[in-house]
This record gives structure tokens, C-alpha cells and sequence, in this order.
């Protein structure tokens, strides 16, 4: 049984290391190839003549402000912001992921359990189905970045401040693909599922708890899955108009203002990971609650 | 569809139909579904009475109104003409109450609750004590032969195990009623006999009133005091056979010339109701 795991577990992992080397190669090869007209004007300026290839290629992969900055540039910029910084430093890439990650993560349950309480308004009043569904769709129409700067200066103007009006981005983000989710989710129980709980007289609320959430599961963490990964997208979207205090969206802009395409970079490579561990760990605990409840053999 | 009523709908299961014993009642009973193609006379003029601790099996071929006839009397489907009491009482008052246990063609078990929560499930409902329910359920689960099965999972049992679970479930609610809609329709026949031999012994033992729906003939006369032989377009009752087979009985009765008689009669009955013609 361990080797048919460890075996499966080889198998998984081959695949995700052949993308990523593929990626890597090609990234270094785009940046030699984006990098080779800013180097040249410079060894034109410089008046150097007849460099060789290899130094070429290693004076493209090193410049300060490259137009594609090579994989080990971003990863030593990483290394120097985390391992090197001390947390509360504003230099510190922790520091200022925490602080989107924290944005992202209250913004995030709320959304989830705002769109888990619009699904069971929705699903248990015909009314809010047909009135409420089409401003849920609507609101996804709308641009998040022209309405993330009106909400972070209208709950400015009334004295809410910090994480909170970030948070809501996050929120108006992660909560339609969890209300969606959910509401198909609480529909999901057979006929003859609702019909076994009508000849118990069960009231709506039994048939809730009893019936439709536990149905809904599976589509619950689908959603979420979602949902959490839009929820950084908010969070950082967010921290661009409060005028680049702090988080990974102040780091982004920052160094878009002064061409630190490293430290952009390293931000963005920052984003994907606590993205991708965010989508992991619902993953997990969607394991470990769908096996709590039988579902999984 | 033009005759309308046929010749014996006024035939009675019981012998006095007065009776105060009598469990279901109908009187000229009808449902009609409104579909976009027109209407559908699901049920026409349906007049039949259950006494207590009967046996009556509803048979037809599909679109006959028995599985109907059976939700109109556990008030899963509302009748559009004529009346119905259940227990003296309209089919909802009785379902408020949990008169009937009902048992689902697919044994409907919760997959996320073990075979034990999933007996409880009526109990939790019911709101009766922890202790009260865990009775029930062991009582219930060794009716079935299926103590030592709680703590399994509805996949991990086969698919007459499932359906024995579910049939534990409906009688953990403790009901005089047992409304059953094709519940060994989908297990193979070996499962089948071996499962109407234990419904029969339960049915013994518990001194239930069952109405039963099957399309299988020999399940029907098998099991029943009452076979309701019903017809389609418009679903109808057509012949109300009562079986003079001892209640106790074994599988070895199907050998009977008796049995073979009244399977003889039903069997004429469904052909008579065209139930083995070709339609549209």
C-alpha cells in the first residue's frame, strides 16, 4: 500500500516538474531575447566591441532594471526580502504579504458566508430567486477596478479605514462564485431525497441542515477554491488605490513607478504562491471533510 | 380512454367495507396532469379501500397510476378530483402526523450518514432522545438481519442491504402504514425472493398494513391479500383479486396450482386492461 502510494505520488509529480523546468527554460530564453536591445545600446554607449556570446547572455540575465528579469534574479530579490529583512520592515516581502494575505483571508469568510446566506435566501424564496439573481450576475459585470477606488474612498469618507474596506473588495469578489456554487449545490438532492423529508413532516430548516448543506458540500468547496483565489486578486487590487502604503498591490505599483521590474516580479511570484497554497489548503480540507463524512472511500 | 370507468372499480378489499378497521379509503379518485402535450389521466374513478393489517400489492405496466396512487396516499401528489382519507383523515393530516413509513424504489440512504444516523435520521426529526433513538435503530437494524452493519457507510453495502436499511428506516418511525413504491424493483432475483420472504415474516411479526407496488406478478401474489391489478390510459383499477393463500407462506407456494390460479388471474387481468399492447 505505501509503495502503490509513493508511486502514485511519483507519477503526480513528474508532470508538474517537467511544466515548470519547460517554463524556466523558456522564461530565460525570453528574458536573453527581451533584455538584447537595452544590453546592446548599453555596450554601444560603452563602446565595447566584439563581446562574446556567453557574456552577452550573462549581461542580459544581470541587468538592474531588465524589461524580463531572469528566474534567479527574482528568486535572489525574494531571498533578500523574506530571509534577509526583518518581518517589520517595510522592505520586508512578508510584511507585506501578511498584509494582503490577512485583507484576502477576512475578505474571503465573508464573502463565503454571504454568499452561503444569499444561496439559502435564494433557494428558499421564490421571490429573491427571480429578483436577487440577476443583481448577484450583474454585480460580476462590473469592472473591479473602477469600483475598488469609489468603495476604498467612499468608506474613507465615513471614518472606516485600514483592512476593512480592502477586505470588502475581496468580498465583492469571492462571494458570487460561492452563492452560484451553493445555490446549485442546495438544489442537488434527489427527488426522492426531498421526498423522504416531506413524509417526516420535516420543517424547512431540518431539510436545510439535514439535507440540502450537507448535499451542497462538494459544491461548497468547489466554490471556494474559487473563491479564495479571487480573494487575493481583490485584496491586491485593493491595496493599488490606498496610495501604495503597504501589501503586494503597494509593491506592484511601487515598483511600477520606478521600474523595479525585479520587485515586481518578486511580488507577483509572491501573489501566485500564497495563491496556490490558499487554493491548497481548501483542497485539503476538503478532502479531510468529505472523508468525515463518508464521501470519500 | 372513452369508456372511462371499467366494469369492476366498485369491487372493495375488504369485505365490510364500512368498516371502522379500513386504513385508506378512496371515492372515485382522480389526478390529472397538465402538461404541455394536454392532459395526463395519471388516476380515473379510483374507489378502493385497505383494511388493516392487509397486504395489497398495486400491479401494472408503467404509466398504470399505481406509483402515483401510492404518492397520492402518502400526499406526495394532490388529487385533482374525488376523496381520499388515510387513518380517517385527509392523506396530509396523516403525514403531519408520520402515519406511514415509505419506502423508495432507490433505497434514498443519506451518503454522508452511516447506516445507523441514516435509521436515526426520522428519529432526529421526530426530536426523540438519543437514547430513545439508538433503541429504535437497534431494534430496527436486527429486524432487517442487519446489526453489525451501523457503523458502515450506505456504498460500502450491496444494493439489498441498502434497500433493508432503508425498509429499517421506515419502520424505526414506528408506523402502522407501510407504503412501498417498487423497493426491490432494481436487485436481481435471487435478492428479490430472498428479500419478500423476510418483508413477509416482518409483515407477520409486525402486523403492519403494506401497500405494495410492483410490476413483478409473482412478487404480487406472493406477497399480497390484496392484488389491485391496474390499467393504463387512464390509469385505473381493474380487477381487485384477494388471494385465499395461507398468510403464512414459503417460497415453495409458487409452485401451487392455487398460487398459479391466482397469478392466472392477474395475469388475465393485465391482458384484458391492454396493458401488453403497443401504443404510441
Amino acid at each position: 500500500m505505501a509503495t502503490g502510494n509513493d508511486l502514485r505520488l511519483i507519477d503526480r509529480v513528474w508532470p508538474v516538474v517537467a511544466v515548470v523546468l519547460a517554463i524556466i527554460v523558456f522564461w530565460y530564453l525570453a528574458a536573453v531575447y527581451l533584455n538584447t536591445p537595452f544590453q546592446r545600446d548599453t555596450y554601444e554607449r560603452a563602446k565595447v566591441e566584439n563581446v562574446s556570446f556567453v557574456t552577452h547572455v550573462k549581461d542580459t540575465l544581470a541587468q538592474k532594471r531588465p524589461v524580463l528579469p531572469a528566474p534567479h534574479q527574482v528568486v535572489s530579490e525574494i531571498y533578500d526580502t523574506t530571509v534577509k529583512k526583518k518581518i517589520t520592515s517595510k522592505r520586508s516581502l512578508i510584511f507585506h504579504s501578511w498584509i494582503t494575505l490577512s485583507t484576502a483571508l477576512l475578505g474571503f469568510v465573508m464573502g463565503t458566508l454571504l454568499g452561503i446566506v444569499l444561496a439559502i435566501s435564494i433557494i428558499n424564496n421564490r421571490a429573491l430567486d427571480k429578483s436577487l439573481m440577476p443583481w448577484i450576475i450583474a454585480s460580476q459585470t462590473i469592472p473591479i477596478l473602477a469600483i475598488a477606488p469609489m468603495i476604498i474612498v467612499v468608506l474613507n469618507s465615513i471614518g472606516i479605514q485600514g483592512l476593512l474596506p480592502k477586505a470588502f473588495i475581496s468580498t465583492y469578489l469571492s462571494f458570487f462564485p460561492v452563492a452560484v456554487g451553493m445555490v446549485k449545490g442546495l438544489r442537488s438532492p434527489e427527488t426522492s431525497h426531498t421526498d423522504l423529508m416531506r413524509t417526516y413532516n420535516a420543517s424547512s430548516w431540518q431539510t436545510l441542515w439535514k439535507l440540502r448543506m450537507p448535499s451542497a458540500m462538494p459544491f461548497l468547496f468547489t466554490s471556494m477554491k474559487v473563491a479564495i483565489a479571487i480573494a487575493m486578486v481583490g485584496a491586491i487590487v485593493g491595496e493599488l488605490p490606498t496610495g501604495a502604503v503597504a501589501g503586494l498591490g503597494a509593491r506592484l505599483l511601487a515598483g511600477s513607478y520606478y521600474g523595479q521590474t525585479i520587485q515586481i516580479w518578486s511580488a507577483l511570484v509572491m501573489a501566485s504562491i500564497l495563491a496556490a497554497a490558499l487554493v491548497a489548503i481548501v483542497s485539503l480540507v476538503n478532502r479531510l471533510v468529505l472523508r468525515r463524512m463518508g464521501m470519500l472511500a | 380512454m372513452l369508456s372511462g370507468v371499467p366494469y369492476e372499480t366498485r369491487m372493495h378489499t375488504t369485505a365490510t367495507p364500512q368498516d371502522s378497521t379500513s386504513v385508506i379509503r378512496t371515492n372515485n379518485l382522480s389526478l390529472t396532469f397538465e402538461t404541455n402535450d394536454g392532459p395526463v389521466h395519471a388516476l380515473a374513478n379510483i374507489d378502493l379501500e385497505v383494511g388493516a393489517g392487509d397486504f395489497v400489492s398495486f400491479i401494472g405496466p408503467s404509466g398504470c397510476g399505481k406509483t402515483t396512487l401510492l404518492r397520492v396516499i402518502a400526499d406526495l401528489e394532490q388529487p385533482t378530483d374525488g376523496s381520499i382519507t388515510v387513518n380517517g383523515v385527509t392523506p396530509e393530516e396523516a403525514r403531519l402526523t408520520r402515519a406511514y413509513g415509505y419506502v423508495f424504489q432507490a433505497a434514498a440512504l443519506y451518503p454522508w450518514r452511516t447506516i445507523a444516523r441514516n435509521v436515526a435520521l426520522p428519529l432526529e426529526i421526530m426530536g426523540l432522545s438519543r437514547r430513545e433513538r439508538n433503541e429504535r435503530v437497534r431494534r430496527n437494524l436486527e429486524l432487517v438481519n442487519l446489526a453489525g452493519f451501523e457503523k458502515k457507510y450506505p456504498w460500502a453495502l450491496s444494493g439489498g442491504m441498502q434497500q433493508r436499511a432503508s425498509i429499517a428506516r421506515a419502520l424505526a418511525v414506528e408506523p402502522d402504514l407501510l407504503l412501498m413504491d417498487e423497493p426491490f424493483g432494481a436487485l436481481d432475483e435471487i435478492v428479490r425472493d430472498h428479500l419478500n420472504e423476510q418483508l413477509l415474516k416482518l409483515w407477520e411479526k409486525t402486523k403492519k398494513t403494506v401497500v405494495f407496488v410492483t410490476h413483478s406478478i409473482p412478487e404480487a401474489v406472493f406477497l399480497s391479500t390484496h392484488i389491485v391489478v391496474m390499467s393504463p390510459r387512464p390509469g385505473r383499477i381493474f380487477d381487485v383479486i384477494e388471494s385465499d393463500l395461507p398468510r403464512d407462506r414459503t417460497l415453495d407456494i409458487r409452485e401451487t396450482p392455487e398460487f398459479l390460479a391466482i397469478a392466472h388471474r392477474v395475469r388475465e387481468g393485465l391482458r384484458e386492461g391492454h396493458s401488453y399492447e403497443d401504443t404510441v
